[in-house]
This record gives C-alpha cells, structure tokens and sequence, in this order.
C-alpha cells in the first residue's frame, strides 16, 4: 500500500507515494532519479549501495524508506556544490581510482563519512572503514591512496 | 616480424615519417570496414566522432581510442568523442575479449584516423593551391606553415564525410611526435561516475519505463509443472504482466519493489520437477571426480621426443570453478517498438547477441537494434547476455514500454558461466647441468567460451523455452590450453588437453585456461628450479631465448632487491607470455604465513610487463594492479560451491572474495616498447601472480600448495609438508 513519505534528499525535500516497507535505495534511484547508489547485492555485503544518513556512510538496500524520514540523505549527487567537486571525490579524479567505478559510490561516501569523523586516518583507519565495500576489478590500492590524497586537503 | 622500419626526413621544418609498407599490415576489423567514414565523423562544431566496435569494461578502452584518434588528427581529448558498440552503428569487431581491444580497434582507429589526415591534407592543399608538406594541422584545422589563414574540418568537407577506403601505405604520426599516445591521460569517465552521471546500464531511465525480474529453476535441469499465478496477480500491487514461457518466468510490475515482491511470490507459489543430482562430493573429491570423466583428447604440441618414463620429477594441479562476481548484477533493457526490438546490454558483443536473439526469437535482423552501454565490469561472459535474452522475451511479452530487468545477486552467482575447474599434471626431466630436457604436460578441462555467438542455444533461457533451443556440447576448447605450451626452451616436449563436460556451466573468464596452466607451469617451474639447486630467477633466465622475456625478469629482480625475509614470509616469483605471443609479465609475491591458524597475508606484490607499444601508460598500470589483486584473489580465496541440486555460493557470504584488509600493497613497472606492437593487458598478470603466491607460499612455511585456493586447512594439513 502506498502512502506519502516526506524524505530529505541532497538538501531538498520531497513528498513521495510509495510503499513505506521499500528499500531506500529503489526510492532514490527510481523515484528520485538518483544515480549515485546502485544495487550490488541487496544484502548489505558490498557496500554499493552506500549514502549519508545524518553525515555517517549506510548502506541503502536494505533500509525500509520509512525509516529515513526524519533524517537527511546525501548521495554522490549531493556531494558537490555549485558544480565544485568534494575533496575525495577530486582525489578519486587525481587517483584515477576506478575501472568500472560501479563500486565507486561506496568508496566516495564511506571516505566522506570517515573524514567526517577522522579528518587524518592512516592506512589501518582507511582499510578498516571500507570493510564493508567490495571491488572486484581490485582498484583497493588507488582507493586507498584517493581517500589519503583528500584527507590532505579536507 | 615485430616492429616496423620508420624512416623520418624534414622538408621545411616538417616531420614525415612514414613506415616501410612492407612493415605495416591493416587490422582485420579495418580490412573488413574499410571506408574512412565507419570509423569517424566529422561534426559540425568540428569536434570528431570516432565509432568502436568494442564496449567500455573499465579497461579504460574508450580512452585509449580517443587518444589514438586525437594522436593522427592533431586534436585535443575533448574535441574527440568515442561511440561504443552498437549494431547498425559501429563496426562489428565481435568481442571485446582476449585483449584484443588495443590491438583490433584501437589500431583500425589510428590507421583511419591517419587515412583521414592525409586526405583532408589533400583537401586543403588543393583548396590553398598548396603543397601537402608546407600545410600544418592542429586543433581541428589546416593552414600554411608560414601563413595565417586556416581551413577548419568543416570547411574542407562541406557537410559530406570521408567515405575513402583505407590502402597501405598509411602515413602514421612519428612516435617522437606524439603529445597523447603512452602517456597517462586521465579518463573522462572517471570524472561522471564520481558525479553520479548516468554511465551504466543500470542508470538508464526512460518515460514510462516498466520493472521486472526473472525467476529461475530450483536446478539447471528442473522443469516448471505449475504456478499459482491468480495468486501472484492478487498479491503484487503494480503487477503488470506474468510471462511464462515453458520454464522461463518473468514479471513485469510498475515499480521495481513491485517487482522484487512478484519475484518473490511466483519463488513460493512455482512447483518444479525433480532435477538430475550435481556430484556434490565436497572440494577434494571433485578434482577425483573430473579427471574421471570421459574426454576427448588433442595432442596440443609435440616437439622432439620424450624417451623415458622416468621424470625427475612431476606433480599434479588443481583449480576449482571460480565466478566472475561482477559487483553489479547483470542488467539489461528492452523495447518493443512496433515491429522493431531495441535492446540496451553490456554484453560484450552486440552483433553476435543480436544474431542469437535474432534466431532465438525468430525475428529479422534488421528488426533488432542493440547498443552497449558499460555495465560494471564483467571480466569475460558473465550474466550480460543472458539478462538481454531475458529482457527481449519480456518486451515481446510486454510491447509499447521500455522494460528494465535486472538480475539479482542470487541470479547472478547462481547462473553466470564460471571459469572451468581443471586439473594439471607435469612432468620433466633435468640433464646433468640442471637443464630441463623433457617436458610432459596435460591439462583437463571443461569449455572456455560458450558466448552467444550467434547462437540462441548458447543463450541461458533458450534452454528453457516451450520451443527451446538445445546446447550442443562444446564450445571453445582452445581456451583450455592457453598458456599450456611452456615459453621456455626445452627440446621436447608434449603437450595434451582432455576435454571433459563437467557439472556446472561454463563459458570466458578473465585469461582463460592461462590462469590454471600458468600457476601449474610456473609452481612446477619453482619445484624443478629447487631440484637443479638454482636460483627461481636464473633458472627461468637460463630457459628462456626470447629478450624481452629476460628483461621483465630481471626488471622484477631489480624491483624486488633488497627485499628482506623473516621467518615466517617468503617471496615466490613466476613469469609467463599471455598466450605466448601478447604481453610479458613477471610477477612478484611477499606473503606472511601463520602456520597456526594457516593465514596467508600477501603484504605486496610487484610486477613488471611488457606490452610492446604503451597506448596509454596509466591505463596498463590500472589493469596490471588490479589483475594481480583479483588473482591474489581466486587464488587465496576462491571456489563455487555447490549441493545435490545446484550452487551454494549465492552471496558473498557463501563466495568470500578478497576485502580491503585482505589487499597487498602493489607496485608495477611498464616497459614501454614504441617500436612494438600495442598488446592489451588486462590478461597478463593474473597467471604469474598465482603462481608468485604459492611459491612464496612455499618459501615462508614449507608447504607445497597444489590445489587451489590456497585455504588455511591446506596449510595446516601434513600432506602439503617440504617432503618433495
């Protein structure tokens, strides 16, 4: 049953009828048109559904819309102002930290998130935040070195 | 012959260089389109569009050709647009596989775009009343040397394309001249996924597009007796359509969530018939279990002759099946348009898919359009062709709306064809100096390649149609015994390939049967070097004649000195030729060993290759690093699993790959070779760096690990002790 669900996405606020029980993710990607979360695995084991709830990187595919409505929801999308990128996602440009990139978005917001809280991690802090991101193309190395490359410049 | 003879001669300050046409040689997918105008166009803001007939996987292919088209046009990057494979579009160039893409396209592009330099030079010296060598060309326009006045694109073409033919001989840019080629130009694409633009399948969006999700048997050979479906139909809200179609299942619904309700429904409410049983006899009796099965044999090479039975030494070797695992899921969207079919995939091959969905569906083929659009990577044929077969019986289902269907994690573990399970066995003989004078290989495998092809049985849902479409058995074996033959020296030989047809599917992953027989090979190759008393790097050295060859050894050796070793690490090294004849690639592993618990940590790796002419430098490092990781990967890690009645390796729970505590740091040199031809790369490391592994496996604890992956029970086992 769909009702209305007032979620605020990447500063602004919308007014969606949808069925309150479906994944967060589905809302942003199809009735939001975002492109930043993807479906990896609809199981919270890869990480490429990641978003900022309230600034801290969460996964999206399993998390009932409903649940996300008193918070704010930033994707990729919301991460640069006025067409300005964010560090990491500069860093990940610099680093050419991608092949596919379809895990990217979960590396992008988890480094957000982590900078959020720990402006100066070293390797250990980074590999251990991305524990719940996969990269099958194996692009760990330029990832780790992007998220370092930012944290000089956050 | 490798390389081509460059003269170079200056008139007027002007560089021409030309190679000898006895060196050159079109690529194929040229000779087969040979008009200028397959390749590029000129737009009207002067920019250049350059048609592949490759896709973009995240080897950063789209790049290097744009480089290579900006290279001979005298262009900037941005000025330069690549369109990826699309039927009745770009050429047909078959698959973007084998590494093919830099040497095929990408060479097909730079001598067309060459072509069309020398034709609008043409243009504007007959228009200027002016000799071609006192014209320059840059940023899209033609002008004198020592004037002012230009001629853009535009202007010299008035509107029309170039629909000249490419002949030899093809007037190339010097290799000194170039600004972009082997240099590390960074991707455009990388800038829009960070974004979160629309890059992938996936992202496609279309007005009054439809959601949809297929389900699939409970086994590969159960058929559907029943499904409830009025009560599917009263429980999904949204649900637009059920397809049946014998054993095939799909629904199609308004919003995706729907969807994924229906899916789950029709699971419950679906009765399946009893299926055949798996040889579900647990990972150690399954290599037992194969090597059993009844084959066809080919007598891969046979050189000089084996004379004794009695071999120094000879062991044998194992590699389970292991899945491509694609982060995203297979994905696809299809539209039935009046009499028309249009289908967006990541398929690897637009022209093959089309010919198979051509036949499968009985529909023309000039009815079928079907455009790539990169999914996330795929590392050979994954779900990609599957989900569009899928797609394109839903739209026919369902026409007037474009229907996006995506597979979900459980589709695409469960169903992708995996890289085959094969067993190895070698045997050699020393001589007195600890030269390798016999050598005896076998390999048994299953198919490496059962892609569409133009084939609908090749297709996963052709089998299951009311009408279907049977597989033969088969495909391509060749794939078997890649990298079977050993690079090295050694007066004879004999190798032999079993082909067996085994349990599960199985179709290209990501080099082939190189990954299994390199790792075979190059373990063996440490095994005999310890036997002789040499050193792995000498003895490798000593074998080989190709130069080449020696110098990413010794590149490794130089990259690798002064690397030190406590008790419990060790370092292994391998090396191997992709397919014999493509790139070099020396390999390089430093892994710590916890014989307790039976860890294995990989704390770096190095490698050093060799792919004849760089296209792009960065883009070979990207490949090279994240090959020996991904393989670093299969080997420590990897096997699918399965039960009675089909795959337990659903998740990533149940098929654990590598995460990034698990990640080695990496360090990889190109040698760069100009006067080369360009290889691809994306296939040359993941062999040596098996082999790299367990080697230095062997050297921090003492275990002989011949049966991948490399488990912590393995370590601790007795069997595997130094004992020879």
């Amino acid at each position: 049953m769909k009702e209305p669900v007032i979620l605020h996405v990447n500063g602004k606020s919308h007014t969606i009828n949808v069925d309150p029980s479906t994944p967060l993710l589905y809302v942003l990607r199809n009735q939001l048109s975002l492109n930043g979360p993807k479906y990896g695995c609809g199981l919270q084991q890869c990480g490429a559904c990641m978003v900022l709830l309230n600034g801290k990187a969460q996964p999206s595919c399993m998390m009932p819309v409903a649940s996300a409505k008193e918070h704010t929801v930033t994707t990729l999308e919301g991460l640069s102002q006025n067409d300005k990128l964010h560090p990491v996602q500069q860093a990940f440009v610099e680093e050419q930290a991608a092949q596919c990139g379809y895990c990217l978005n979960g590396m992008v917001i988890t480094a957000v998130s982590l900078l959020n809280e720990n402006p100066h991690p070293d390797d250990k802090a980074i590999r251990d935040s991305l524990h719940l991101s996969l990269c099958r193309c194996s692009s760990h190395a330029r990832i780790v070195r992007a998220i370092k490359r930012a944290a000089k410049t956050v | 012959m490798t390389g081509c003879l460059t003269i170079g001669f200056s008139l007027g300050g002007f560089s021409y260089g030309y190679s000898s046409p006895f060196g050159q040689e079109l690529p194929e997918s040229l000779k087969r389109n040979p008009n200028i105008n397959a390749w590029l166009e000129v737009l009207a803001n002067g920019n250049v569009r350059v048609f592949t007939g490759k896709l973009e996987l995240g080897q950063g292919i789209s790049t290097a050709i744009a480089q290579v088209a900006a290279e001979e046009l005298d262009m900037q990057m941005e000025k330069v647009e690549v369109i990826l494979a699309e039927t009745g579009r770009t050429p047909d160039e078959g698959y973007t596989a084998g590494s093919g893409s830099i040497e095929h396209s990408a060479m097909a592009v730079r001598y067309a775009s060459a072509a069309a330099r020398e034709k609008l030079l043409q243009l504007a010296a007959s228009k200027l009343n002016t000799p071609v060598e006192q014209l320059n060309i840059e940023n899209g326009k033609v002008g004198i040397k020592s004037g002012n006045h230009t001629l853009t694109f535009g202007d010299l073409l008035q509107g029309k394309q170039i629909t000249d033919e490419v002949h030899l001989p093809v007037t190339l840019k010097p290799k000194e001249q170039y600004r972009l080629v082997g240099k590390a130009i960074p991707r455009a694409d990388i800038g829009w996924m960070v974004k979160g633009e629309p890059v992938y399948v996936q992202d496609l969006r279309f007005p009054g597009m439809v959601h949809a999700r297929v389900v699939r048997p409970p086994a590969y050979d159960a058929k559907l007796l029943k499904l409830d479906e009025q009560y599917v139909q009263k429980n999904v809200e949204g649900l637009l359509k059920i397809v049946k179609n014998g054993s095939f299942l799909g629904v199609i619904a308004e919003d995706e969530y729907q969807a994924i309700q229906g899916q789950k429904l029709m699971r419950e409410s679906c009765t399946w018939s009893a299926s055949s049983l798996l040889p579900s006899t647990g990972e150690t009796n399954l290599k037992d279990y194969l090597i059993n099965l009844p084959v066809e044999s080919e007598r891969v090479r046979e050189q000089g002759k084996i004379t004794s039975d009695n071999f120094t030494h000879h062991a044998q070797y194992f590699k389970p099946y292991i899945m491509h695992g694609s982060i995203g899921p297979s994905c696809a969207v299809a539209f039935r348009d009046k009499d028309m079919l249009h289908v967006w995939t990541h398929s690897q091959g637009v022209y093959p898919l089309r010919e198979a969905l051509s036949k499968m569906l009985n529909l023309p083929l000039e009815n079928i359009h079907v455009k790539g659009v990169p999914g996330s990577g795929c590392y050979g044929h994954n779900g990609a062709d599957d989900v569009a077969a899928d797609a394109a019986l839903l739209a026919i289902a369902y026409p007037g709306k474009h229907i996006r269907l995506q597979w979900s994690r459980e589709d695409e573990h469960g169903w992708e064809p995996y890289g085959s399970a094969m067993i190895m066995e070698v045997a050699a003989n020393l001589d007195n100096a600890g030269k390798i004078n016999d050598w005896k290989y076998e390999v048994w495998s299953d198919s490496h390649g059962t892609r569409p092809g133009g084939r609908a049985e090749n297709l996963l849902v052709a089998h299951y149609l009311e009408r279907p479409f049977i597989p033969k058995s088969g495909g391509f074996s060749g794939g078997a015994y890649r990298n079977a033959e050993p690079y090295y020296a050694i007066p004879n030989q004999q190798v032999d390939a079993h082909f067996f047809k085994g349990p599960l599917r199985v179709s290209s992953l990501r080099s082939l049967g190189a990954y299994a027989n390199i790792f075979a090979t190059e373990s063996f190759i440490d095994e005999l070097a310890e036997k002789a008393g040499k050193d792995p790097y000498e003895f490798r050295l000593m074998h080989l004649e190709d130069e080449r060859a020696k110098d990413v050894i010794r590149k490794l050796r130089e990259l690798t000195k002064g690397q030190q070793t406590i008790e419990g690490t060790g370092i292994g090294i391998a090396f191997s030729r992709y397919k014999n004849s493509a790139s070099y690639c020396a390999v390089a592993a430093k892994v710590a060993v916890d014989t307790k618990e039976g860890t294995v940590q990989v704390q770096k790796m190095w490698a050093a290759i060799d792919s004849g002419e760089a296209i792009n430098s960065d883009g070979l490092k990207n490949q090279t690093e994240g090959g020996m990781i991904q393989s670093a990967s299969w080997t420590l890690r990897e096997q699918v699993k399965f039960d009675d009645h089909h795959i337990t390796s659903t998740d990533w729970a149940s098929y654990p790959i590598f995460r990034f505590n698990d990640v080695p740091d990496v360090e990889v040199a190109v040698l760069n070779r100009p006067q080369e031809e360009p290889e691809g790369a994306g296939e040359a490391v993941q062999g040596p760096a098996s082999a790299a592994i367990a080697n230095a496996v062997y050297y921090a604890c003492g275990k002989r690990i011949r049966d991948l992956p490399i488990l912590p029970h393995k370590i601790k086992s007795e069997a595997n002790d130094k004992k020879g």
